[in-house]
């Protein structure tokens, strides 16, 4: 196990979500009446006040909109790699779809491997699936 | 309408510290207690009562060690530090629709207690908002702002001078303040320059204290209030709000998440009020970090969008030349952090005329609450 702390994996709202990141594949969450996208997911589209979605594969490529450097105090797991960056990332199908997320130099790498003063606003990236515990979390590398 | 019907008449307040020996119930206790004294009230009189819903003291408890009389009306406001104002709003509901002739509203915190931080005493298997954002490590309300900040800083030019702007003027006024927890403690710009990273872009002077404490108001009728002794601190507006597509501290996920909650509730607040921004002489803008400041000043519409950290330059939040000043007792930053609720009580001081750092002629006084989060607003008047 990890002390970082972690999703559920077992809500049926995300569970497709987390089973994609272990395979591999960004999904994101699509209303089939309206095609609008949602992030964080939800039970209801608030654009057609539909219920009816399905998990569509996205191109898992964006742009940092933001970072912030966090330094202890934090949970201990966390502490000991800070400094670290969190980002949030835009992805590139709907600029309303903003993740937050880290920059890593590969998929395994730490959380502390790149310098965190490094990442930049407006840098394009590209999701991977680090391996935390029993779960796979997306992150970002630099394209 | 709200407008005028009922005022504040009674305020109290505990001492600021930190590890105070008194139990968080004893001191909303006393802050009631000291309240109901200030305006001449009887506890026996009080029929309606009102707090937040992160309050830890319940209702009976407050009730039965007051001595309070039959409730008729009781609630709660939700969303932490957003609720403060809309407490004391909603107190002013009840008075105005009779529910309740004698409302006490207040907050009793002691940092030490459980629920003072939320982010450290998470599950490791996190089911709520918090999935999609605390599992990357960005865990505190200080991460979840400093990385909006940081957009702020990117579209705007915003630097840390501007946030060096806030912490000092809140810091001067807190050393005119006896009561402030840092009255003692002066603090200069090379000093903020070099504070200690807590989440970049943001030092450790950016941030609220932590501290132990309770403050309570009495809130009565327009009527009642001529016949007590305290100049009253009448309502003029109250509002809350919650825009679209909001999701509280990761509000990250929508069209605009620079254009927090004080948009919304600065709509309803001044569609009902006869004064617009350039009528506040003195404003207390929720401050448990420094960007809720800049963020405040354009939601409230005191400058235009993206002027809010130019806005803070040349004194402009200070006492007593200052285009509009902030924070008068020295705010979440340098009086005391008890979820803002200190800053309902220095409005109410400013229109009594007895702040440590009293604006000359503030007939029309601002408070806020957290930007951010669902939030809430004050306009009080003579």
């Amino acid at each position: 196990m990890t002390d970082f702390l972690l999703p559920v994996d077992d809500d049926e709202l995300t569970q497709p979500f987390w089973e994609g990141c272990a395979r591999g594949e960004l999904l994101m969450q699509r209303f089939t009446a309206s095609g609008h996208y949602c992030w964080p997911p939800r039970p209801m589209d608030p654009v057609s006040r539909t219920l009816d979605y399905e998990w569509v594969p996205v191109s898992g490529k964006g742009t940092v909109w933001s970072v912030a450097i966090p330094h202890p105090p934090l949970l201990p797991a966390y502490s000991e790699v800070a400094p670290y960056n969190v980002v949030i990332v835009q992805l590139d199908e709907d600029p309303n779809l903003r993740m937050v997320g880290n920059v890593v130099e590969s998929a395994d790498a730490p959380l502390n491997g790149v310098e965190p003063h490094e990442v930049e606003i407006g840098q394009t990236v590209q999701a991977v699936f680090s391996p935390v515990g029993d779960m796979f979390l997306p992150r970002w590398v630099r394209v | 309408m709200l407008k005028d019907t009922t005022a504040i008449v009674g305020i109290g307040q505990t001492s600021f510290g930190k590890g105070l020996e008194d139990s968080e119930l004893s001191l909303a206790c006393q802050a009631v207690s000291m309240a109901l004294d200030d305006c001449g009230i009887a506890p026996s009189e009080v029929d309606g009562m009102a707090s937040f819903t992160m309050e830890p003291n319940r209702e009976v408890d407050v009730a039965r060690n007051v001595g309070l009389g039959d409730i008729t009306w009781f609630s709660q406001v939700g969303y932490g530090g957003g609720a403060g104002c809309g407490v004391v709003t909603q107190a002013a509901m009840a008075v105005a629709t009779g529910q309740a002739e004698v409302v006490v509203a207040w907050r009793a915190r002691k940092r030490a207690s459980k629920a003072s931080r939320p982010w450290a005493n998470v599950a490791q298997r996190l089911e709520d908002n918090s999935q999609f954002s605390r599992p990357w490590g960005l865990l505190r309300p200080v991460d979840e702002i400093a990385i909006l900040m940081r957009r702020y800083m990117h579209e705007y030019g915003a630097t840390r001078d501007h946030l060096a702007n806030v912490a000092l003027a809140f810091r001067k006024h807190a050393n005119r303040n006896p009561n402030a927890t840092m009255y003692e403690r002066t603090l200069s710009r090379e000093e903020y320059m070099n504070g200690r990273w807590i989440s970049e872009p943001l030092c450790l002077f950016d941030n609220c204290l932590e501290t132990d404490g309770a403050l309570a108001v009495v809130v009565v009728s327009a009527e009642r209030a001529k016949d007590l002794p305290q100049a009253p601190a009448f309502i003029h507006a109250g509002a809350q709000g919650i825009p679209p597509q909001h999701n509280t501290m990761t509000n990250y996920f929508n069209d605009d998440p620079l254009m927090g909650p004080s948009w919304a509730a600065a709509k309803q607040l001044w569609k009902y009020s006869d004064f617009g921004p350039d009528d506040v002489k003195v404003a207390q803008l929720y401050d448990a970090f420094s960007p809720l400041i800049p963020l405040s000043l354009e939601g409230y519409g005191f400058c235009g969008r993206g002027e809010g950290a130019d806005f803070t330059d040349d004194g402009a939040l200070e006492w007593p030349n200052g285009r509009l000043p902030t924070n008068t007792a020295g705010g979440g930053m340098s009086e005391a952090y008890v979820h803002g609720f200190n800053l309902v009580l220095e409005g109410v001081r400013q229109i009594r005329g007895t702040s440590t750092s009293q604006v000359d002629g503030a007939d029309v006084s601002l408070v806020t609450s957290g930007e951010g989060v669902p939030t809430s607003a004050l306009l009080l008047r003579k």
